[in-house]
């Protein structure tokens, strides 16, 4: 048996949890220039905690970021691809994405309107482009300010996730709702914000707080007899489980929302954002290729691995996200493919280290939750 | 964790039990343990010839994929198709019914060169 291990480097950032993950004997791993917990009990039993019960994940490498001021909605109008009109209630939240000259991706962002300001969360790969980005183009009566390192952020997901934050947050609080975010005392002690988001598929809160609590909040989740810690393992094949996409895997800079499935968050009816135009004759000439969901029955299909459509000496493109589906017991994926001969229900082949291996175009997502 | 003395190991954290030119082949506790939850077993079809160390087979968790390395050299009489359906087999009972293949052995004296309970201990120390 032979097996290889990625090598820790020693200028890897820690989250304000780190103790807490080795004290709990997680697995730890470079993720996005953070040394993160990869898995704890193990990858199947924490996947089957969050869709059975409730998982907690140590996501404070995001990126968070604020802006106040006059202006500050209209230059997020120019920077985002979604139209900011449909978050002006104080508390909404809403999917968007970045986008360059070219209508490619710089990143994939939740804005928050917090009330008077915007706390947008950033990938952690992404912080420092995108702060970058925004300075660039932010006028002078807006204040732009990168709040990642005070700020940690953990998410609480599952189908008893809601039950545990409220018994935390007493009774004077109620829950947001969905895509939501209010605030509360945790404990009657920690301060915090708790949006009614996540990236599991189920249903479930991400908290934020500042650093220097985040391991109270981490052990007060932890007493809950029904809530396990969840890495960065699980939180990979929840996602992709749900059809939620990876930036750095299902999108990057070299891809516009159309090619990315993305549409949905560049409303037609919006037009005046960096990147509008590429999006706007896109819709109307579609691209070559997007990305496609594929199903494999008897194998596990991961990144980098080359597709071919059924019988074609060729491929045709690689597997952008890949794993097993502790959910649904067979291998699915995302690739960027030819967009005419791979629409859903097409067949096509992977290459699993020198075997084909036949499965099929599917319709988004893989797993709906009851 | 547990390496049952009637076994021989390889350093490649395959388990070996000899039954005079028969030999019945997993991977240890140790290797389990390290690969985590296993979710996709690549089993050799019975006849298939192999020589030491070369890869007859593959275990997949989520998120890696192993390879398994022939500890001495032969023909595969039975594979453990059992694991197809349930590859967390080799999790829960890695010395019983964990088992991956039986070979035919082309020459027992290969045995030699495997290592005893004593020596994969100080291997996985």
């Amino acid at each position: 048996m032979s097996t290889d291990e990625q090598q820790l480097t020693a200028d890897l950032k820690r989250t304000p949890l780190y103790e807490e993950h080795v004290a709990l004997g997680a697995k730890m791993a470079p993720f996005a220039g953070y040394e993160m917990p990869i898995e704890y009990a193990g990858l199947i039993a924490e996947h089957q905690a969050t869709r059975s019960t409730v998982g907690i994940f140590d996501v404070s490498h995001m990126g968070e970021f604020r802006l106040t001021g006059d202006g500050a909605k209209d230059f997020l109008q120019h920077m985002l691809t979604n139209n900011l009109d449909r978050i002006d209630e104080v508390g909404a939240a809403q999917y968007t994405l970045m986008l360059d000259d070219e209508g490619h991706i710089i990143d994939d962002l939740i804005v928050y309107n917090t009330g008077g300001e915007y706390l947008i969360v950033a990938n952690a790969a992404n912080r420092d482009t995108d702060f970058a980005w925004l300075g660039d183009h932010v006028p002078a009566t807006v204040a732009l300010s990168d709040e990642s390192e005070r700020t940690a952020l953990v998410a609480v997901q599952g189908p008893k996730a809601l039950q545990v934050i409220s018994e935390l947050a007493g009774p004077e609080w109620t829950a947001p709702e969905r895509f939501c975010i209010n605030e509360a005392l945790l404990q009657e002690t920690l301060p915090a914000l708790i949006a009614r988001t996540g990236y599991t598929g189920e249903d479930g809160v991400e908290v934020f707080v500042r650093s220097a609590d985040a391991p109270a909040l981490w052990r007060l989740l932890l007493s809950f007899p029904e809530v396990s810690p969840v890495g960065l393992g699980a939180r990979d094949t929840s996602r992709l489980e749900v059809c939620y996409s990876l930036y750095g895997s299902d999108m990057d800079r070299s891809r516009t929302p159309i090619e990315a499935g993305l549409g949905w968050v560049c409303p037609k009816t919006k037009s005046g954002y960096i990147g509008a135009d590429v999006v706007a004759a896109q819709r109307e000439n579609p691209p070559a290729e997007v990305l496609r969901h594929l199903r494999f029955e008897r194998a596990i299909p991961r990144h980098g691995y080359e597709v071919f459509l059924e019988g074609a000496p060729a491929p045709a493109g690689v597997i952008a996200s890949g794993s097993h589906s502790p959910t649904l017991g067979v291998g699915i994926a995302t690739a960027y493919l030819p967009r005419e001969g791979s629409k859903p229900g097409a067949p096509l082949e992977v290459d699993i280290r020198g075997r084909r291996v036949g499965g099929e175009v599917v319709k988004p997502p893989f797993y709906v939750k009851d | 964790m547990s390496t049952p003395d009637e076994l021989y190991y390889t350093n490649d954290h395959e388990w070996v039990r000899i039954e005079s030119d028969s030999a019945t082949v997993g991977i240890t506790d140790f290797a389990q343990d390290q690969l985590g939850g296993l979710v996709f077993v690549n089993l050799p079809a019975p006849g298939e010839g192999f020589v030491a160390g070369e890869v007859f087979g593959e275990v997949e968790s989520v998120k890696s994929v192993s390879e398994l390395l022939a500890p001495l050299a032969g023909e595969v009489t039975e594979v453990n198709a059992e694991l197809e359906g349930a590859p967390e087999t080799i999790n829960n009972d890695p010395y019983g019914a964990g088992w991956i293949i039986k070979i035919k052995l082309s020459d027992p004296a290969q045995v030699g060169d495997l290592l005893d309970a004593d020596a994969y201990a100080s291997v996985i120390a």
